[in-house]
């Protein structure tokens, strides 16, 4: 095989799918889980499940100790040092609308946030309520042909009623690297907040936040091989201040009356509740693995995949590949067949893609396409895993032309 | 059970001997060739199903006590699925439309999957328009 990975055993589940004749090339929708998470949500149920951050008793100490060690693993992770603070939440769109919430007070009618054309649903939609509610300007950075956020146009656009800027790390459509040093640039010199979505950034190479400068840093553990039902928030420590309490309840407060109440400072004063426990483990064993494999090999396989997969959709007539993809993934669609079509056949071929607008419909409609496929890639994937795909493909086209 | 509608008959006979994958997609793409032409008229915003991966439109009108559905899609798979259930629901009166399983129907056809609730390919919301179309009339 052309590109083979040696992590492929660690997943259970790709051994599982593939007796089923199915090939997993939806990744960035959500990924196959470790052997190692499967063990650690395993061992937290059968040795004692128990409340964190309350009880005296020894399971509870054991799951909050686990649990925040969880927390200490995911700002290694992020290289947060002492710069910030790890909030769990319940996924990256639950995330984003701590935020949108949380910083709701800032901003008045006629400030402006800042998003790009290519942001996926969970980083338009939570700003774009936000605007209406407080009558501000919601401002849409273009892109270019390549797919990149245009500097020349972000330079004349953040501008000094600028309070905000939304952006995504990695395209979920156009599998393209956003220009974030340079936009988080032309953030700080407003004074504006920076967000980075990096649902799909943070599944490919490591990422440091210190390094990045931004403010607030979000992602979801599913995407990284772990738990669904569990998001991140990176907060720097400045930036967090601004940050109002939004879900309260348990956990969260500090004192409480019948008529009035105060509440923790991050990260457990944006926990409201039991939080996600076990996922959280979960999360902390999926970055234990994750740390111990070789960054280097990892980052090559993806980019020989990566490389792999658009040398062959590249071969093929018809195929045009959307934007310049960098990484991680590649959408295409094909002249004169609709992909609807296309993807039918794909999966009565056991391929397993994404058809459609991928939760970002504004950026396919701006492209004027109905929708495109999408494969995406995780590191158990194999080149097999791409000729599977190749074949169903050309057979596709075939019984399509 | 009221009798089949003719056209049914025909759809039940042809994907009941289908072996293959390749075999029932490409009747599918038949059966999509044989549906008659929207009328453009009827293809507005307010006749579009939502929640498709492709666009869909679909009519129904009742003539005579009798349902005349008609349709259209720009994807040839889902435009197949249409023209199947359009087979087994036109003619039918306003009662006899209420009392069809349509997802019954379509795992009669061997095209289960295409209904399952996680399919996006749109059927899923075909369906619901036209149980709503059916119970508007009573």
């Amino acid at each position: 095989m052309l590109v083979p990975s040696p992590w492929r055993a660690d997943f259970p589940a790709i051994a599982t799918l593939q007796r089923q004749d199915q090939t997993y090339l939806d990744n960035a929708a959500t990924t196959q889980k470790p052997q190692a998470l499967l063990d650690a949500i395993s061992h937290y149920y059968a040795n004692g499940a128990a409340n964190v951050h309350r009880a005296q008793h020894l399971p509870g100490a054991h799951a909050t100790q686990a649990f925040e060690d969880s927390r200490v693993k995911v700002a290694q992770w992020l290289n947060a040092g002492d710069s910030g603070q790890i909030v769990f939440t319940h996924g990256a769109t639950s995330t984003l609308n701590l935020l949108a919430y949380g910083l709701e007070h800032l901003f008045n009618a006629g400030d402006e946030l800042v998003i790009s054309a290519l942001e996926h649903h969970a980083n338009l939609l939570p700003w774009q309520q936000l605007a209406k509610r407080r009558a501000l300007k919601l401002v849409v950075l273009p892109l270019n042909a390549a797919g990149l956020i245009d500097l020349d146009a972000a330079a004349e656009l953040i501008g000094p009623r600028t309070r905000l800027l939304a952006v995504s790390q990695l395209s979920n459509v156009l599998g393209t690297w956003q220009p974030l040093h340079p936009l988080l640039a032309l953030a700080r010199a407003r004074g504006a907040l920076s967000v980075v979505d990096g649902a799909q950034g943070i599944v490919h190479g490591r990422h440091d936040v210190q390094t990045l400068d931004c403010d607030f840093y979000v992602f979801s553990s599913h995407k990284l091989y772990g738990p669904d039902g569990v998001g991140v928030l990176f907060g720097r420590n400045e930036a967090l201040h601004h940050l109002r309490h939004w879900q309260f309840g348990g956990e969260m407060v500090q004192q409480a009356d019948y008529h009035a109440a105060s509440f923790r400072p991050a990260p457990l004063g944006f926990e409201a509740g039991t939080p996600p426990i076990a996922g959280v483990i979960g999360l902390g064993a999926s970055l234990d693995y994750l740390s111990s494999l070789d960054p280097q090999a990892v980052m090559a396989h993806e980019a020989a995949l990566h490389d792999y997969l658009l040398r062959g959709l590249n071969a093929r007539n018809g195929v045009r590949v959307l934007g310049t993809p960098q990484a991680a993934l590649v959408s295409f669609v094909v002249e004169g067949v609709h992909n609807a079509d296309l993807a039918h056949l794909l999966t009565e071929q056991g391929i397993a893609i994404r058809a459609g607008h991928h939760c970002a419909m504004p950026l396919l409609k701006a492209m004027q396409l109905p929708g495109a496929i999408r494969v995406s890639l995780a590191l158990y994937n194999d080149s097999d895993d791409l000729e599977r795909f190749f074949a169903a493909l050309d057979q596709a086209l075939d019984m399509l032309r | 059970m009221s009798q089949l509608p003719v056209d049914a008959v025909a759809a039940l006979q042809a994907f009941q001997a289908v072996g293959s994958w390749e075999q029932r997609a490409r009747m599918l793409m038949q059966w999509g060739e044989r549906l008659p032409v929207l009328a453009e008229e009827d293809k507005v915003e307010a006749n579009l199903v939502q929640g498709c991966e492709s666009q869909v439109w679909l009519v129904g009108r009742l003539q005579d006590g009798h349902w005349q559905f008609a349709a259209s899609s720009e994807a040839r798979m889902i435009r197949g699925l249409v023209a199947l259930l359009l087979a087994r629901v036109n003619g039918l009166s306003v009662a006899e439309l209420q009392a069809v399983d349509l997802s019954d129907w379509f795992n009669q056809l061997g095209l289960s999957r295409q209904v399952s609730p996680s399919r996006s390919n749109g059927l899923n919301a075909v369906l619901q328009r036209m149980r709503g179309l059916a119970r508007m009339q009573n």
